[in-house]
């Protein structure tokens, strides 16, 4: 195995670690995971741009400012967005040809703060256009590849996140998590991905899908890295009037977590475990769950009664607010423009051409919904049915710290396998999507493989600003898991 | 049949904050376009709108000054529709919880005077402005992102005069509360108006048409007069009228047809997910409350009790704020209220007419004037230099004590000067010097303007009388 295939598989925690004993510079390290993305990516797809020149140019700042005798937390550690993350003069595509040409000419606020720490930006990574989707086959620029499976999907629609920290062609990545954008192909890959409480990262410059459950998160190769890149990220953004104003975890909250999961309750959500869910997930799902009772965890049923019309009320509120949010994708300021006789055929023409098929598909939904005369049987009825479904979560944290469940109820599905069929590719999304909808905090983290060599996620979640509490739990059962694995290299594999 | 005409009027008034009601672009009118634009107001991927609560205060204030009942609980909206003058095609509004409701406005009417009710008033953001070019269409975005408060009236209004007197009367409340500049060529108000016409005494409304954006109160009252008219002619022909959305053709005086209620907008109103609900507190909005401008009318009545000046003058002090701002400063500074209105009702005013600018343009301050009324009641200097020297300070501002000083205008009470330009003047002018002294009291007067002339014009003339009336033998 070459230096370089080792070093994209460094975490950030080791990468800052080596950086602050001068065993690397950040341009080394930038060009060894430039490098790696050269080789191995081919196979994945993870990577829709890389800007090699930036990345460099960022890593020659980073050794710059460590030569001063800068220790920024994230100072040389080379990190890829998602493609609906302002990036100033970087393409923010979001997958769609609809933004076509567009360059963000600002950063969103998580940019500023990565620069701020040191990170070096690698390039933009593959999605589900707009976010819509949970296997990045809904990307306009062609699917991203499973690396442990590549017939399989990423998951999504942070699939290109996840393909990129399970393949080792970056440190870190940061994704967005509408209704499990995150968690779910962090569990198909294999990585641990966290999605903070609502309002805790700014959304400022991450390109909206749904504003009232969008929210920006880490994908790590370990639980530490996911609390270091939230420390960086989280906080209060005047920019964002939704963002809370709380303090936020330290750094090293959960390195320096205890093994104990003594005095932890963890509630086990029956309506979670449904029927029809893979029996090789559910198994080592439970044995993850049996390791933090041998912790010291105590383990009890909790119910969450409301959870079958989650993905009901998910699909009529996302829907909704993503019918204006893409509203203003009309060829007139930037992006595609397909010219016709008068503006209104050229909005037309625009978002025919411009948009995919599933997202025409909830901007329909979303818009019928809000007509005249639904908007109360559906975007009304739903937002009541939300309530009932955050106070379920409330009644059960009366009980419980936290929750452990499923992320999926399959491991990775094949490449083609769901695409005719949205109803079921949404039923998929039924174990993460109550976490958006109740505005809490949430992580995925490995638990195992299945007998094929498909990993298999555990989540854990947490009541809203309780990610302290989450982080430190995950940490303790990573640990108790033992090491990360890793799939086999593209190079190598079959 | 007699009709009559009922009519409702939301007006638009933009708000006077220094920067955009989302983001921190100013709102300056008359930047080359596209200069004061942000990734919010140009709605770019992933921007967010942060509300700004001056634009909230000044709703509020304008709430109060109407008598309105203010919201403790109020939220935004999204209303969707697509036009190229909208950023992100929805409109972030106030649709079922604005920050004001209910509240009027009184109003003169040939029939004496009449309470025009307010239905709400809502905050919302502004449009951009499209340009149209031989061979393109072009956005300016400077606009869009402006405050915009939009006030619905009950549909109280009866004919295009009383809603011209409503207009006028509304724009100098916001005027004078300063939520307004209410600059009508620069867009500040517009109006759309709903109008229907029903037979007199009737208490059923008739079918009614909406008249959207209007740019000035001419053309509310030019449209609404043709309106009125067209739909009274319609029906009295045995028409039928429907219920339209129409526009004003200013050059042609009509109103011509835009769209009927079944091409209505759906406009998919939802609460706006990225702003929070506008809470406001009873000691925020008492806070407001206690801030509140003095009303024209009750500051009118008030100048007439409080320094004694008569209707007349305590009405035109009063039209403007600033105008009567400065009157009560330079009045409570030299305790005489009349001298302060009148020198301000004449020269002031007349300055401000002659320059086109605010009592503020000018160089005057209200210290300067109060200086000056009590240099003029102390005899040193006469109401004719008076009125020399305020002009000067009116041009270049300073005291009136330097001006005095600079110019040699002090007046000349040295009883010894005055004595010898008496002498001079009974030796060059014997005749009239002899025909006062056989009782002819008018030669007086000629023989106290050579005075002055040999004073040029300093001399006091009071002093300069008496020393004549000595010298001539005619003493008291």
């Amino acid at each position: 195995m070459s230096r370089a295939a080792d070093v994209a598989g460094w975490t950030v925690a080791e990468a800052v670690e080596r950086l602050d004993a001068e065993e690397i510079s950040s341009v080394e390290l930038a060009q060894a995971v430039l490098e790696a993305i050269g080789r191995r990516d081919g196979a994945i797809g993870a990577y829709l741009h890389v800007d090699a020149d930036a990345a460099l140019a960022a890593a020659r700042a980073a050794d710059e400012r460590r030569s001063r005798g800068d220790r920024a937390p994230l100072l040389g550690v080379p990190i890829g967005l998602k493609d609906n993350i302002s990036e100033q003069g970087q393409p923010c595509g979001c997958a769609s040809r609809i933004l076509r040409g567009y360059r963000a000419p600002y950063d969103a606020t998580v940019v500023r703060r990565l620069r701020e720490a040191g990170a070096v930006l690698l390039g933009r990574l593959n999605m589900d256009e707009f976010a819509m989707g949970s296997s990045t086959e809904n990307s306009a620029f062609g699917p991203t590849r499973n690396p442990w499976d590549r017939t399989r999907v990423p998951g999504g629609s942070s699939g290109g996140a996840a393909a990129a920290v399970a393949a080792d062609i970056a440190l870190a990545a940061l994704g967005s998590d509408t209704g499990g954008s995150i968690r779910q192909p962090a569990s198909f890959c294999g990585c641990v991905g966290l999605k903070p409480t609502y309002g805790r990262v700014s959304r400022y410059g991450l390109v909206a899908f749904a504003s009232s459950l969008d929210q920006i998160g880490p994908l790590t190769k370990s639980v530490d890295d996911a609390a270091l890149l939230l420390s960086v990220i989280a906080g209060r953004d005047p920019m964002d009037s939704t963002s809370l104003d709380a303090p936020v975890p330290p750094a090293d909250v959960a390195r320096t977590a205890p093994d104990t999961l003594q005095g932890l309750r963890i509630g086990l959500p029956v309506e979670y475990f449904i029927p029809g869910m893979d029996a090789e997930v559910e198994a080592a799902v439970r044995a993850a769950i049996a390791r933090a009772a041998d912790l010291g965890a105590e383990v009890r049923e909790v119910r969450l009664p409301h959870t079958r019309y989650a993905v009901a009320v998910y699909y009529l509120v996302a829907t909704a607010e993503c019918s204006a949010n893409l509203a203003r994708y009309d060829g007139v300021r930037y992006g595609l423009r397909i010219p016709a006789e008068d503006v209104i055929e050229q909005y037309g023409r625009t978002r025919a051409a411009g948009f995919g098929p599933e997202v025409k598909r909830r901007i329909i939904l979303g818009t019928y919904t809000l007509s005249a005369g639904y908007y109360d049987a559906y975007y009304l009825r739903a937002q009541k049915v939300r309530t009932l479904i955050r106070r379920d979560f409330e009644a059960a944290y009366r009980e419980c710290d936290l929750l452990a469940a499923p992320v999926t109820p399959t491991p990775a599905f094949r490449l083609g396998e769901n695409v005719d069929d949205p109803l079921n590719m949404y039923l998929g999304d039924i174990l993460t999507i109550p976490a958006n909808l109740a505005g809490l905090c949430a992580i995925s983290l490995p638990a195992g493989r299945t007998a094929s060599g498909l990993p298999v996620g555990l989540q854990l979640i947490a009541p809203p600003l309780e990610e302290a509490r989450l982080l430190r739990a995950a940490a303790a059962l990573e640990r108790a898991m033992g090491p990360r694995e890793r799939p086999p290299r593209t190079e190598e594999a079959r | 049949m007699n009709h009559e005409a009922v009519i409702g009027l939301e007006i638009h008034v933009q708000l006077r904050t220094r920067s955009k009601i989302f983001c921190g672009c100013p709102t300056a009118y008359g930047a080359e376009p596209n200069r004061q634009v942000c990734p919010v107001c140009l709605g770019l991927p992933g921007a967010l709108p942060v509300l700004n609560e001056e634009a909230v205060r000044l709703t509020v204030m304008a709430g109060l000054l109407l008598g309105c009942q203010i919201r403790r609980f109020s939220k935004f909206d999204r209303k969707n529709y697509f036009y190229p003058d909208m950023p992100k095609n929805y409109q972030i509004s106030q649709y079922d919880l604005p920050l004001c409701v209910g509240g009027g406005l009184e109003i003169e009417t040939p029939a004496g005077p009449k309470t025009v009710r307010l239905r709400r008033i809502h905050l919302e953001e502004d449009v951009a402005k499209n340009l149209h070019f031989e061979q393109a269409s072009g956005v300016d975005f400077n606009r869009a992102g402006t405050p915009l408060m939009e006030i619905v009236t009950e549909p109280d209004l009866a004919s295009a005069d009383e809603a011209l007197a409503f207009l006028q009367a509304l724009k100098r409340i916001l005027h004078y509360g300063g939520i307004s500049d209410c600059n009508l060529e620069e867009g500040n108000v517009r109006c759309d108006v709903n109008v229907s016409v029903r037979p007199a005494g009737s208490a059923a409304l008739g079918v009614k048409t909406e008249i959207k954006n209007l740019n000035t109160f001419r053309g509310v009252h030019r449209a609404l007069t043709h309106e009125i008219r067209r739909q009274t002619e319609l029906l009295a022909g045995g028409g039928r009228l429907v219920q339209e959305t129409r526009r004003w053709n200013d050059e042609l005086g009509v109103t011509e047809p835009m769209r009927t209620k079944e091409e209505a907008h759906d406009y998919r109103y939802f609460p706006e997910p990225d702003l929070m609900p506008v809470v406001l507190d009873e000691a925020r909005i008492e806070q407001w409350r206690a801030a509140l401008p003095e009303l024209p009318a009750v500051r009118r009545a008030r100048f007439v009790a409080e320094y004694g000046l008569p209707d007349y003058d305590a009405e035109v002090l009063t039209a403007d704020r600033e105008v009567a701002d400065f009157f009560e400063a330079a009045a409570r500074r030299c305790g005489r209220p009349k001298a302060v209105s009148n020198w301000i009702m004449t020269e002031v005013l007349r300055a401000m007419g002659e320059r086109g600018v605010g009592i503020g343009a000018l160089r005057l301050t209200p210290d300067a004037l109060a200086e000056l009324v009590k240099v003029v009641d102390r005899g040193a200097i006469s109401a004719l230099r008076g009125k020399e020297i305020l002009a000067e300070l009116i041009e270049r501002g300073g005291r009136p004590a330097e001006v005095i000083e600079r110019r040699g205008l002090a007046q000349v009470s040295d009883e010894a000067a005055i004595e010898a330009w008496a002498a001079e003047a009974i030796a060059a002018h014997p005749g009239p010097a002899e025909e006062y002294r056989r009782g002819k009291a008018a030669a007086l007067q000629f023989l106290i303007g050579q005075v002055m002339k040999l004073s040029r014009g300093r001399a006091n003339p009071k002093l300069a009388g008496e020393a004549l009336r000595q010298r001539l033998g005619r003493a008291g």
